[in-house]
């Protein structure tokens, strides 16, 4: 790690801090100090672009600072002037307000009318760049984006993993009073912004879930009058039914090329858990039992699903083969297990845990060994991951009559618990993998 | 028509009575608090045949009062010919969204099955699990949560009173 920084600085034609570690949080640490880091507002090279270039400095720092690894450094302390990305800073203003990282960056309107964004890193005590300094260009009605992206490169940098916030959340936006709740697929930035409705009031939907290549989103609906499985382009809003057969089908969830969709089916009272091939739609069923087996969720790698299932008397966690067959009980701790989902690493699957009348998220191995709940509440149920599998978003309601939903985020260290900042009643979120 | 309002609304009251205690068996008699409900009518059978039948936590099995109150919908059902019912499942708010939705589905299937053992025909019948969506009871309680575990039968094909 510190041979490449050294090359990366020597393409940067800065000084080699070879004597040095790099600059690095480890974030499987429990408990860590936040990394404290400065980025004075990015210059802005024409008119055009002045009135974004603070809002992206926001948008970018407000993405950092929300996991809890790095502190912002207020703008009012700073002794350094701001500088374009094309500078090299004077560190010794950096130092002296205790900055380990520098992030500078500079804004311009392109000729054809968009946004360009370029972003530098700095290790302040080392006096050299992290990495080379990154170009980012988009519409400007997604400005947004660029401060994502710039946010996932500082954190990517300095944590050594993939980065989060050029993504997306589903979710379902709940109004209305609790006996008949009002319940309407929407999609934000995961960051809050840009939300929008995607199905009319009046119709009611559960759990949306992305493809994975985040343009496509499953969702169960009752607009037949029965719970029923269907798929929604999420820009043009195109509806598609996923299949004709009898039975209600809910629990969707997309394989990890795309190409398949593992769901439960009810026929009769019995619940299943099914595959569809989005190519023939042909359906191949993959658990034959008169439990309940349901919420199935893929590997990465494709070649398991974990499912729960009430066939040894309780609602546990089962993986079994993609293809069906050999199911083999993984959770064996008190109280009921449900939702299952498949960190996008593949080291752990988050879940909902019911037991003593609270319920938890918790994550587990594969193999249900270092078991560890990281929530607690009335209700808390649905985890998702971040596609880098470092955070959970999850909803959380509370009792009674006047009770409802909101969403949460936490890591998967069980650090950083905080509310998602909107404003609606939510449930059911689904995290997008990084945005293309 | 005063009257007759009044008499609707005390019907509706004891119907919704026998529905929040689930060992009142005992059919309330339409005509006790002055009402005049037609027998054939959906009045008649939400409150005084019963609609709803009611479910131990976690479970689908089919108690004496459900039984009961089953046997009543198919001799209801038996003497109206020409009506149909959607069986809809529910469970409480203490699960989670899909294992509720697949706990609603064994309970209306379970009303379905002893529907259809009481010589009703399976094609006048369709069974919905609503799972933890159309709570009844609002509350965060062991009452509420008692009357949310049900099967109801909603009708159609009658006059409404």
């Amino acid at each position: 790690m510190r041979y490449l920084f050294c090359i990366l600085a020597l393409v940067a034609g800065a000084q080699c801090a070879a004597a040095q570690e790099p600059l690095r949080i480890e974030i499987t640490d429990g408990v860590i100090e936040p990394m404290p880091f400065a980025a004075p507002q990015f210059v802005a090279a024409d008119g055009g672009a002045q009135e974004v270039a603070a809002q992206l400095t926001k948008v970018m720092t407000d993405d950092l600072v929300n996991t809890a690894l790095f502190r912002l450094i207020p703008q009012a302390a700073y002794i350094g002037r701001a500088e374009g990305a094309d500078a090299t800073p004077q560190f010794p203003d950096w130092r002296a307000i205790n900055a380990q990282a520098l992030v500078t960056g500079s804004v311009a309107s392109t000729p054809d009318g968009r946004i360009e964004l370029q972003v530098r890193l700095w290790d302040v005590f080392a006096g050299g760049p992290v990495g080379e300094g990154l170009r980012f260009v988009g519409d400007r009605q997604s400005w947004r984006r660029l401060a994502h992206k710039a946010a996932d490169m500082v954190y990517s940098r300095l944590t050594g993993e993939a980065g989060y916030f050029d993504t997306r959340v589903v979710f379902v936006a709940e109004s209305g009073p609790k006996g008949r709740r009002n319940k309407q697929l929407a999609i934000m930035d995961q960051d809050g912004a840009g939300l929008r409705t995607l199905t009319q009031a009046g119709e009611l939907v559960l759990a949306p879930r992305f493809a994975p290549s985040s343009q496509t989103i499953l969702f169960t609906s009752y607009r037949s009058g029965e719970p029923r499985v269907y798929l929604m382009n999420v820009e043009s809003g195109a509806v598609d039914q996923l299949d004709r057969l009898p039975g209600m089908t809910f629990a969707p969830r997309f394989s990890p090329d795309g190409r398949r969709v593992v769901m439960s089916l009810s026929i009769g009272g019995n619940t299943d858990v099914y595959a569809v091939d989005l190519g023939s739609r042909a359906r191949s069923r993959l658990t034959d039992s008169p439990a309940i087996d349901t919420a199935p969720s893929y590997a990465p790698d494709g070649s398991q699903i974990v499912f729960e299932s009430d066939r040894g008397g309780s609602q546990q966690l089962y993986v079994m083969p993609a293809g069906g067959g050999g199911a083999t009980r993984i959770s064996f701790g008190q109280g009921r297990y449900a939702t299952p989902v498949w960190s996008p690493r593949g080291d752990l699957i988050a879940f909902t845990k019911m037991q003593g009348g609270r319920f938890y998220i918790g994550v587990m191995r594969p193999d249900g060994s270092e078991e560890r709940l990281l929530t607690a509440s009335f209700l808390d149920e649905g985890p998702t991951w971040a596609p880098n599998g470092r955070v959970l978003m999850f909803f959380r309601e509370t009792g009674g009559a006047n009770g409802g939903p909101v969403l949460m985020s936490v890591d998967a260290t069980g650090r950083n618990l905080r509310r998602v900042p909107i404003t609606l009643a939510a449930s059911d979120p689904a995290w997008s993998p990084l945005l293309q | 028509m005063t009257f007759l309002k009044l008499g609707l609304a005390s019907a509706l009251a004891l119907g919704l009575a026998a529905c929040s205690n689930t060992t009142d068996t005992a059919a309330v008699d339409p005509n006790a608090a002055g009402g005049t409900i037609s027998e054939t009518s959906l009045q008649y059978f939400n409150t005084v045949v019963g609609d709803r039948v009611f479910f131990d936590t976690d479970s689908s099995a089919l108690d004496l009062t459900a039984q009961e109150t089953l046997t009543r919908q198919a001799q209801w059902m038996q003497a109206n010919a020409s009506t149909t019912a959607v069986i809809e499942g529910h469970a409480d708010e203490r699960g989670t969204r899909e294992y509720n939705i697949a706990l609603g589905a064994r309970r209306a299937n379970a009303a379905y099955n002893f529907l259809v053992s009481q010589g009703i025909d399976g094609s006048r019948l369709r069974t919905v699990s609503y799972g933890k969506e159309r709570p009844e009871a609002l509350g965060s309680d062991d009452a509420s949560w008692a009357q949310n575990r049900r099967s109801v039968s909603v009708v159609t094909g009658a006059p409404v009173s």
